[in-house]
């Protein structure tokens, strides 16, 4: 029944940042995790706002998307900036609230911090908005192919992320189906005492985890069947290409880059 | 190589899965031709799926011998023998590796290493195949169990096995479901190059079958054609099997004095039959 | 206990993106102690409308009435357990919700959490063990070490062990071999006769259907589509197809024979025997119908 499930939050679309390659997503947040702590002015803000900002009105993501993504994090956000209000007493006192005074060192503080924050979040949830599960997958297989040399096993690690996202939806359905059957006979799981309920988890844990490894046991069964034999010799279907348009994108944020260190002081 | 030479060969064959277990199958010997469709029939732990798994050496006999395109399967040769036999299993959910209907048809392809370019041309034809073309980029959640088994069987066409075993693979599907893999299975038999294998315990499934084998208690109990396996009906009974309306009907016939010569497998031929005996009267 | 529907609607995953109707405007009266069959294809809606008959999910709009339980809309359900003792479902392959150590303590989980006194948990475990066809030696068995078939049976055990009223079947014999569909459905009917139960079975099987059924309603898109005896229902073939649905083989058949023969053979349910009976007599009679 569960037709409507969508894995993670991908948006699904044909926008520049969707056609990026995800190796120069991922590249490209991980890079700009570490300069966002490197603005620290009024430009140098701007200039990773205005990448941020531009990189979401291209990505053509709707805007509900992009806040229900910062939800959970708007708390966060908002007791930084409060935190920082109240501890920092530098600069002038700007206005008083009771017998509290708020400087103008706190609010600049304040704003700065949370406003990192934002950009860190917005960043990275442009990433999962716009790329599947299973591209990041590839990605990552694809980023990690020099531990090969040193016997990691990127291979193994990827097939199983991607069987692990292929069964999602089937174990969401699967722990549905088994809590009703127990609620069905009894069993209540929203309410009584702590002991209770921990107790009412058992009936729903036992059966999904024999199913889950009759499952296991059935797809090694199936995969064996069908000449898989691990990654040596393996072609892949999916492939990941460097285009143009990657080129282009390293261009421009090389200049951020460059523009951060220009403005900052 | 002509077309009745032998592409598979059980000569013998006892299994069982430990010492102390009873026997799964019992010297059991059968053949299997080239562009042959023969269904195995039985009740459910009569041993029959057992036999799908011997055969590309999943599981391997304790007695007896198993030989697949004139190799014989053993450890040094199960990798060759699965590239003959292809099988799609009874659970839709649980044989479906990829995350996107193509991903799961290029699971197959991509461990045998074929280049990209073929895998695209296959994948291709392998969906028409079974008609399934417009799902190509479809999570497995979205598609229904009819859907999900004939992407299976698309997987394991797209690198061209000799055998295509299909071990109760209806077995988990809605009616609706149920016809279109067979109506699948049967138009790919008339179009390619493919021996087939159907393990089940419908007999509706059978009709189309050049060859039945039955079986009960790990033995092969009988071998013959389904217009004389139909005729046999306190038999399947007994080995609990179910009888089709058809047969029944014909018996009941012939019961009450309708001279019925030729063991009907459909309504057609009933009905042709009695036409027939209607006009001579 | 009598089961009524009034024009119920369910709306799967209300206020968000994904919503759409499972059940639409449905309206039905189940009166206490019949064998309805519900049929449908898949995803006309027969799981989400069981659900409703224990409280697994609440309607959207309209009225559930369980026997004196009310579940409506706007009522937060009360008493939820306690219709849940009344009403007993047996899920699709309901040997997926096994877990005890041993069958007994499988078996007596729903008794117990529906408060049953030790004793008699016992009694029930012994008699439901009985009427699924399983000898008394399996109680100190695992269930996990039991058949596909026989772990089937002791989920079935555990249902019949709560003693409902209403007993709900969600395609219980799928996966099952021939004999073993046979043999589970005999037992659900004798079960339903001689404990005077309301049963409800979803299935695919018009054969079932017609054999075990007073009362047939067929689902389309969430409605009613179609509702009566089952040999009203099932001799029309052309609203059937129309939602993807067959009619029986011997309905096929006897559409058949009559549009070959001119012939108005009934359908009434008869037995392959009587229907061939019914033929010879025709083909004897030579060509006087003509």
């Amino acid at each position: 029944m569960n037709n409507a499930m969508v894995i993670g939050q991908y948006v699904p679309g044909n926008s520049v940042v969707h056609r990026l390659d995800p190796r120069t997503k991922i590249t490209i947040i991980f890079i700009f995790v570490f300069v966002v702590f490197l603005a620290n002015n009024v430009w140098s803000y701007t200039i990773l706002t205005v990448f941020a900002l531009l990189s979401m009105i291209t990505s053509r993501v709707p805007l509900r998307f992009v806040l229900k993504g910062l939800t959970p994090v708007w708390f966060l956000i908002i007791f930084t900036f409060l935190l920082h209000v109240i501890i920092t007493k530098e600069g002038d006192v700007v206005f008083e609230i009771f017998t509290f005074q708020v400087y103008s060192g706190g609010l600049i503080q304040g704003f700065a911090i949370s406003m990192r924050f934002f950009l860190l979040i917005l960043v990275t949830s442009l990433l999962t908005l716009t790329t599947t599960p299973i591209e990041i997958t590839d990605a990552i297989e694809s980023m990690l192919q020099p531990l090969k040399k040193v016997k990691f096993p990127v291979h193994e690690l990827a097939l199983m992320m991607s069987i692990s996202l292929r069964f999602i939806p089937t174990l969401l359905q699967e722990t549905d189906k088994i809590s009703k059957a127990q609620a069905s006979r009894g069993v209540d799981f929203r309410t009584g005492k702590l002991k209770d309920r921990i107790q009412a988890v058992v009936p729903l844990l036992v059966p999904l985890f024999v199913s889950a490894f009759k499952r296991a046991e059935e797809l090694a069964m199936a995969m064996e069947a069908r000449g898989y034999q691990g990654g040596e010799g393996r072609t892949k279907l999916r492939e990941l290409k460097f285009t143009k348009l990657d080129v282009g994108i390293y261009i421009l944020f090389i200049f951020v880059i460059l523009g951060l260190f220009f403005t900052r002081n | 190589m002509s077309s009745n030479e032998k592409l598979v060969e059980f000569r013998n064959v006892s299994f069982r899965y430990g010492a102390e277990q009873p026997w799964v199958l019992k010297n059991c010997s059968f053949e299997i031709d080239r562009e042959e469709w023969v269904a195995i029939i039985g009740h459910n732990g009569s041993g029959k799926s057992t036999i799908a798994k011997l055969m590309n050496g999943l599981l391997f006999p304790q007695e007896g011998e198993i030989y697949v395109a004139g190799k014989k399967v053993q450890e040094d040769t199960i990798w060759d023998v699965r590239k003959d036999v292809g099988m799609v299993f009874q659970n839709p959910d649980n044989q479906f590796v990829g995350t996107t209907v193509q991903d799961d048809v290029a699971f197959g392809m991509e461990n045998r290493g074929f280049p990209r370019e073929e895998m695209l041309q296959r994948l291709d034809d392998v969906l028409h195949a079974v008609g399934m073309v417009d799902y190509r980029l479809t999570e497995p959640h979205r598609l229904s169990g009819g859907q999900k088994q004939r992407i299976a069987i698309a997987s394991v066409l797209a690198v061209s096995p000799k055998v295509l075993i299909l071990d109760e693979a209806t077995a988990m599907l809605d009616p609706r479901g149920r016809r279109d893999i067979m109506q699948t299975v049967a138009h790919l038999q008339a179009n390619k190059d493919v021996s087939l294998l159907t393990i089940t315990h419908d007999l509706q499934e059978i009709v189309q079958a050049d060859r039945v084998i039955v079986m009960n208690e790990g033995q092969v109990w009988d071998e013959s054609h389904p217009r004389e396996l139909f005729s046999k009906q306190d038999d399947l009974l007994a080995i609990g099997l179910d009888v089709p309306f058809i047969a029944s009907l014909a018996k009941a016939l012939k019961q009450t004095g309708i001279p019925i010569t030729k063991e009907p497998l459909n309504h057609e031929e009933l009905l042709e039959e009695l036409w027939t005996l209607h006009s001579r009267t | 206990m009598d089961i009524t529907f009034e024009n119920v609607s369910y709306i799967y995953q209300q206020h968000s993106p994904f919503a759409h109707k499972a059940i639409d405007q449905l309206s039905f009266h189940i009166p206490s102690g019949t064998f309805v069959a519900i049929v449908g294809h898949t995803g006309s809606g027969k799981s989400t409308l069981i659900q409703h008959l224990n409280g697994l999910v609440q309607p959207t709009a309209g009225k559930v009435k369980i026997g004196d339980f009310e579940l409506t809309a706007e009522k937060k359900p009360k008493h939820l357990k306690q219709l849940r003792s009344k009403v007993g479902v047996v899920f699709q392959y309901p040997e997926h919700q096994l877990f005890e150590e041993t069958v007994a303590k499988d078996i007596s989980f729903g008794p117990k959490n529906f408060g049953v006194g030790d004793s008699e948990i016992q009694r029930r475990v012994t008699e439901a063990l009985q009427a699924v066809g399983l000898s008394a030696d399996y109680v100190e068995r695992s269930p996990f070490d039991l058949s596909g078939g026989q772990m089937r049976r002791v989920a079935i055990a555990g249902v019949l062990a709560t003693k409902p009223n209403v007993l709900v079947l969600d395609e219980p014999t799928a996966g099952l071999d021939p004999r073993g569909q046979k043999e589970m459905m005999e037992m659900f009917y004798e079960r339903h006769r001689s404990e005077q139960l309301t049963t409800i079975l979803v299935t695919h099987s018009m054969e079932d259907a017609v054999t075990y059924a007073d009362h047939v309603i067929i689902l389309n898109k969430g409605s009613k589509y179609m509702e009566g005896k089952p040999e009203e229902v099932f001799v029309q073939k052309e609203a059937l197809q129309q939602v993807q649905l067959d009619v029986p083989e011997m309905v096929a058949f006897i559409n058949r024979w009559n549009e070959k023969f001119h012939t108005k053979l009934p359908f009434t349910k008869q037995s392959e025997r009587e229907l061939a009976t019914a033929i010879t007599a025709v083909l004897k009679g030579g060509k006087s119908h003509e």
